[in-house]
């Protein structure tokens, strides 16, 4: 049995893991067919509560518990909006007494989801906690590989960009280490978090000495408040050192792939003839995390399959 | 005449280098006589077989929250979880609402000290006036209403300009600057230390070098001028180099740290817990291991608490958006116990030097020390009591410790403020 919630990839071992790229696996099968709903989940209630907007990531959640045949009840609202005085235990509280099944929190800051796992009965999945974790995206990224490659043991993966303020980057730094890859981080130094080497990964400055080395090359979105507060000088400069440029992208390994987990700064840190190109698996890592979302919901919420 | 014999204690006074067996004479308000075998003559016998008996503590750094957040603490509340915790004196921080920066605020805390009458508070006025960090404020007026030193505590005086005028007209009273050292452009909006465990958790850090700046900048302003500096709340390893070295070259400079610093690491934020939320924050195991080493080598004088109390709902916010500062004063002495003597082999009289012999010089007050003639403020120390810090039995108005509900070691379990018994070994309370 896994934990009652899933809160970070992190603590979680190979097969953990593997557990839930198996059963994501399955339910793609299931995707395919003309009426893809199961009743996997009939009669459990789930709430999607989501402080921060994050259109993709909400739908991606909602679509698959409905292909479970989950009641879903979806509640957003930018964390600043929230009234001075309520606290996310109020929240949790109120949760509690409406008797809902499950939760999937996305909130701006970290350990927001371990707040409400510490006091509720129900389910919680982090759906990304500011810039700690954000273990469905990592648990699809290393889906999508694995479909790819076959493998996950051995590879090469870099991540390009904010690395200092991206839990997609520390969630998928732990679930790539902890599968066996071999993961380089690759940014400004003002965007690399102290003592990262310390996780175990390789750290680069300069994209354009290592990018040939790689077998996955994964770009992240870059906030534009970034610049803004002084750890780039422009966009411009952005893109022309750590940008997935069309004349960049002629470098990498004639096997490597792209990976963005969304949503692209098109022409930023990604062109579009990138992003829609033959090496992209951008839109397989869409498709995938309704599957591993649903392998999620399953998991936790203690499915049976008929 | 009424009289109090402290009777077959082990006695540890710092300020008079005795650490053995006597018994202490009280008559009124002062130590009359210490002697290795006193007679009771009719005075009041405390068994204090197998207790140590010290000066009462002196807190040089606690924030009571009076006037303005009695929702919080206030001098009553402070002063009842100041004596749980064996202090006698507790110097009051100024960030206050209005801000300790008029004779009328020092008397207000004054009298109201003097009404609740459980030990001495000392306040502490702030440098510039409402803490802007701009103009100094009146401190010959302040010092004649009773302050005892100045600070702006909470935030570093930003201006070094400024600060350097604060510190040479400070020579005319001859009283300490208390100075929070941090760099609010370094420290940004961190919430922890920055480091792996920032790094791990994903909350933004505020690094090391933010804190050792500042004390890189004070100790020159000290040295230049020549004033009574002394930093509050160290907590990096650069910064006990920084001022380890200023004293080998003779610059004049005290400093503190608290027992959250050399008890706790960064670690303990992978829980989320808004009480280990600090500031500066909780630092790195090398850091904490520095502070240590920086205690016993005497680079650092004092033990403050930073006690900082604030109410369960802010502390009930989400990690980002709670308030800074943990409570501390009836935890200190154990914390202080279980780490530096248990732990770390300190000896007792070091210990207690810097939590009585030391703030009191620092303050330039004749306290601190067991002697005839001088105010009888004793503490009687059971150095093996286990007990556990449970809600029920907290005296501070808030509760936000991390050490809730934990099992400590060590406690004071009597208590004599101006030859006043505030409460007795064997009492069911302590």
């Amino acid at each position: 049995m896994p934990e009652k919630n899933l809160l970070g990839i992190e603590p979680l071992g190979a097969e953990d893991l593997n557990r839930y790229l198996d059963q994501a696996d399955n339910f793609l099968g299931v995707l395919e067919r003309p009426i893809p709903i199961v009743p996997a989940l009939r009669g459990k209630t789930i709430i999607t509560l989501f402080f921060e907007p994050s259109t993709r990531t909400q739908i991606s959640f909602s679509i698959a518990a409905k292909r479970l045949s989950a009641d879903v009840v979806n509640f957003s609202r930018a964390t600043s909006s929230v009234v001075k005085g309520e606290t996310l235990l109020d929240t949790a509280k109120n949760i509690e007494a409406m008797k809902i099944d499950g939760v999937i929190i996305r909130h701006s800051v970290p350990g927001a989801a371990k707040i409400l796992a510490d006091h509720l009965d129900a389910f919680v999945i982090n759906a990304g906690d500011g810039g700690h974790e954000h273990p469905t995206q990592a648990l699809l990224d290393l889906m999508t590989i694995r479909q790819h490659f076959g493998r996950i043991k051995g590879l090469k993966v870099l991540i390009v960009g904010d690395i200092a303020h991206s839990r997609v980057a520390r969630s998928n730094i732990f679930g790539l280490k902890t599968l066996g890859a071999e993961v380089g981080i690759c940014g400004p130094p003002t965007l690399i978090p102290r003592e990262i080497e310390k996780l175990g990964v390789q750290v680069f400055c300069s994209l354009d000495e290592v990018i040939k080395e790689f077998d996955v090359i994964m770009a992240l979105r870059i906030q534009l408040e970034r610049q803004k507060s002084g750890l780039f000088p422009s966009i411009r400069e952005y893109r022309n050192f750590y940008g997935l440029t069309r004349e960049r992208i002629k470098k990498i390994k004639p096997h490597g792939v792209i990976m963005h987990p969304g949503p692209t700064n098109r022409g930023i840190e990604i062109d579009p003839e990138v992003a829609d190109g033959n090496k992209s698996l951008i839109l397989r890592q869409v498709k995938n995390g309704v599957a591993l979302r649903m392998a999620v919901l399953f998991i936790h919420a203690g499915g049976k399959i008929e | 005449m009424n009289r109090i014999l402290i009777k077959g204690g082990r006695v540890i006074d710092p300020g008079t280098n005795r650490d053995g067996r006597f018994d202490i004479l009280i008559t009124e308000n002062k130590i009359t006589q210490i002697d290795k075998k006193i007679t009771p003559k009719g005075a009041k016998v405390i068994d204090a077989r197998g207790l140590i008996i010290t000066p009462g503590f002196i807190d040089l750094h606690c924030h009571l929250r009076d006037p303005g957040r009695p929702d919080k603490e206030t001098v009553e509340s402070g002063s009842r979880a100041g004596i749980a915790g064996g202090f006698t004196t507790l110097c009051c921080m100024p960030n206050t609402e209005p801000v300790i920066d008029n004779e009328g605020i020092v008397n207000y805390i004054i009298k109201e000290a003097s009404r609740v009458g459980l030990c001495r508070v000392l306040p502490i006025a702030a440098i510039t006036k409402k803490r802007q960090g701009k103009e100094i404020t009146e401190f010959g007026e302040l010092i004649k209403a009773g302050a005892k030193g100045f600070s702006d505590d909470g935030d570093t005086v930003a201006n070094a300009n400024v600060l350097r005028h604060a510190l040479e007209y400070s020579k005319i009273f001859n009283v300490p600057i208390f100075e929070h050292p941090i760099d609010n452009n370094l420290a940004q909006d961190g919430v922890m230390n920055e480091g792996f465990s920032s790094t791990r958790l994903g909350l933004k850090g505020a690094p090391t070098i933010a804190e050792d700046v500042i004390v890189a900048r004070d100790l020159l302003l000290a040295k230049f001028t020549g004033a009574r500096l002394h930093l509050c709340h160290i907590s990096s390893k650069g910064a006990v180099e920084l001022i380890k070295k200023a004293k080998q070259e003779g610059v004049h400079i005290t400093c503190e740290t608290c027992p959250h610093y050399f008890y706790f690491n960064d670690e303990v934020l992978e829980t989320f817990d808004t009480n280990y939320k600090v500031n500066p924050p909780l630092r790195s195991e090398e850091d904490r291991k520095a502070i240590i080493e920086g205690l016993r080598d005497g680079t650092i004088d004092c033990i403050a608490t930073d006690h900082a109390p604030h109410t369960r709902a802010e502390k009930e916010l989400e990690f980002t958006r709670a308030p800074s500062g943990m409570i501390g004063l009836e935890t200190a002495l154990s914390l202080c116990i279980m780490e530096l003597i248990n732990h770390h082999q300190f000896s007792w009289l070091e210990l207690i030097k810097k939590l009585t012999l030391n703030p009191a010089r620092i303050l330039n007050e004749k306290l601190g020390v067991l002697q005839p003639g001088l105010p009888a403020d004793i503490a009687m120390i059971d150095p093996e009591k286990r007990w556990r810090y449970t809600e029920n039995r907290i005296q501070s108005r808030s509760k936000n410790s991390p050490l809730l509900n934990r099992e400590l070691k060590g406690k004071v379990v009597g208590l004599i403020v101006k030859g006043d018994i505030k409460y007795l070994p064997g009492n069911k309370d302590v």
